[in-house]
């Protein structure tokens, strides 16, 4: 951030200087350039009402009761009369026996342990693939590149069926085997160590006597710490935001993550009569669970973006 | 352990250090190719073998290609497949030039308000795709959602989106919304890896910055530009939770084989035909894989993935 700001400003004194010295044709160019600005302000601002608005409707969609999410009082983007998120979480609590904070845990559950077990094992693999040659390397290593072309959708109708053949659907660890599966992850690990991990250090390690094992430990993971804060990040928020894989291989609701959990309510309330509609139910659902992710997305932001653009920036 | 290693290293041979990398390499890469093979090779080969099946009531039997055959000639499958290539065809280039426009923008004028704009258009990304999908779905709803008394407001009906004419438009910017943000961020540090002389001298030779940006910017980061294609590209392809989320609130306008992903899972549940079921995902992976291959042939100059 404070970069940006720098080199803004000192753009802008180069601005100043030029226009002082080259005469009135530079100054009109100048002033397209500021009307061009005005234009970009305008175009961003009509960006962040498009990329804001569904996040604001739901805000004020979480206070809502059922009735006034179709009838409130001052249309869909403005809080109704009356004020009911509290009713509303605490009918989370009470409604099927409070299986929405249920649904919350599995979600957790899921995304933390499935997202470390993954992460473990893409920063072995990365860190294997960058320091070591072994026979079979360059054939393994292309099978990574290949696996990130197949997208884990491809995969899931060939896991369900495979699943069910071993009796291992409707468990949790239908859910949480598959995420372990992370080529992103070993790709990314592996260009941080080629990058960030002199060799001379494993060496003088190795020299001074570390097995290798010692050397992984207290020599390479403490340099990699942001590499895997990222990896764990990302495969964290794959596996929170997965939806495909354990619609298909749960059938018992409590071992819903959110997402399929809130669908069922959406499609509960659309094919429902009138006592099954929990609409306000769905929406300050949706409201409390996307918090977490916001919350880390805020203030974890250079790690995200540190993951998502390491792999593209080589060429 | 230790001691064993000290004698190895004072040895320091080369076909010792060469037995190390061996042993050590596949110690610390041996997790994953278990994991590999656990979860991506023998489903797809499983789901292959199940493939090449047919069970009906009196039981099961070996047909080879046969599945295949009817894969190919299922006017279900065959309608949601292209359907699946018409929005890879319209959704791809959208959300790629907002992506790249926002990001060309952005790197343009950096100031705070540029980057408060690069975190809420990045926003969508920290939200999952079904609540995503659930939100614009509610938006969309003639009852719930705004548009109705948006439109009334300047004397107009609203279209509705949920309907036969409005469902693709409605799922494209689903999709546009969920992802665009993703994409801009990828571009975005993109260019912050162009060095700025190349362009500085431009400047002073009185270019435009549209021209700048056009001639200089867009190809010095089109590596980026075509890995981003691909993953949207395997992604539309493989199109599922947004129309599956959206079906809830429009079944009769969202069928169950609307994308090919969809039509497997109904075969899978709805229908009980696993082995066919088998067959169309395995028939729609080998569609996305030989799409990427076609893809990367073509922009090979570009990407820089050749090794």
């Amino acid at each position: 951030m404070s970069t940006a700001t720098f080199n803004a400003s000192q753009s802008a004194g180069r601005n100043t200087e030029r226009r002082r010295n080259r005469g009135a044709e530079k100054a009109k160019t100048n002033k397209i350039r500021g009307n061009k600005h005005v234009f970009t302000i305008v175009v961003l601002i009509v960006a962040m009402l498009y990329f804001l608005l569904p996040v604001w409707w739901l805000i004020v969609a979480a206070t809502k009761t059922n009735s006034g999410l179709f009838f409130g009082e001052h249309g869909a983007l403005w809080f109704a009369n009356k004020f009911a998120l509290w009713d509303n979480i605490k009918q989370l609590c009470t409604y099927q026996n409070g299986i929405y904070w249920r649904w919350i845990l599995n979600s957790f559950i899921y995304a933390l342990l499935g997202g470390l077990a993954s992460t473990v094992i893409s920063v072995c693999a990365g860190y294997g693939f960058a320091k070591f040659q072994f026979r079979g390397k360059k054939a393994f290593f292309n099978l990574v590149l290949g696996a990130l072309m197949i997208p884990s959708t491809a995969l899931v109708i060939p896991i369900f069926l495979l699943m069910s053949k071993v009796g291992m659907v409707n468990t949790m660890w239908a859910v949480l085997l598959p995420t372990l599966l992370n080529p992103m992850g070993v790709y990314l690990m592996r260009i941080y160590c080629q990058e960030s991990l002199p060799d001379e250090m494993i060496e003088a390690a190795r020299v001074d006597g570390a097995g290798e094992l010692r050397t992984f430990f207290k020599v390479s993971l403490p340099i990699m710490t942001p590499a895997i804060t990222t990896v764990y990040l990302l495969s964290t928020v794959g596996a929170w935001n997965n939806f495909f894989l354990p619609q298909v291989v749960l059938t018992n609701s409590k071992l819903f993550p959110i997402t399929v959990g809130l669908t069922q309510w959406q499609s509960q309330s659309q094919a429902g009569a009138a006592s099954e509609q929990v609409w306000n139910l769905v929406t300050s659902g949706s409201f409390i669970s996307i918090i977490p992710m916001v919350l880390a997305f805020l203030f974890l932001q250079r790690y995200w973006v540190g993951g998502l653009t390491a792999g593209s920036v080589k060429s | 352990m230790a001691k064993f290693k000290k004698n190895n290293a004072q040895v320091g041979g080369t076909s010792m250090a060469a037995r190390r990398g061996n042993l050590w390499g596949w110690v610390f890469t041996i997790p994953f190719g278990i994991v590999f093979l656990l979860f991506l090779v023998i489903p797809l080969v499983y789901a292959f073998i199940m493939s090449l099946y047919t069970s009906n009531v009196f039981g099961t039997k070996f047909t080879g290609l046969a599945n295949y055959a009817r894969a190919f000639t299922d006017t279900l499958f065959l309608s949601g497949l292209g359907r699946v290539v018409l929005y890879t065809i319209v959704m791809v280039p959208i959300q790629l030039g907002l992506a790249l426009i926002f990001a060309l923008l952005l790197d343009a004028f950096k100031n705070k308000f540029a980057s408060v704009s690069r975190l809420v258009i990045f926003l969508p990304y920290a939200i999952p795709g079904v609540i995503g999908a659930l939100m614009w779905g509610f938006m969309y709803s003639k009852n719930m959602g705004p548009f109705t008394s948006i439109f009334e407001l300047f004397g107009l009906q609203a279209p509705d989106f949920l309907s036969t004419n409005g469902i693709f438009g409605a799922l494209v910017n689903v999709v546009t919304w969920q992802w665009t943000g993703y994409y801009m961020v990828i571009l975005y540090s993109a260019l912050q890896s162009v060095p700025s002389e190349l362009y500085e001298s431009a400047r002073i030779d009185g270019a435009s910055e549209l021209r700048i940006a056009t001639s200089i910017k867009v190809p010095m980061c089109s590596s980026s530009i075509v890995m981003v294609t691909i993953f949207s590209l395997i992604g539309t392809l493989q199109f599922y939770t947004e129309p599956t989320v959206l079906r809830n609130q429009a079944p009769t306008v969202i069928d169950s084989q609307y994308t090919p992903n969809m039509y497997a899972q109904a075969l899978a549940f709805s229908y009980n035909q696993p082995n066919y079921a088998a067959t169309i995902s395995f028939a729609l992976g080998f569609i996305v894989v030989i799409f990427s291959v076609i893809f990367m042939h073509f922009t090979k100059k570009q990407s820089g993935l050749e090794d």
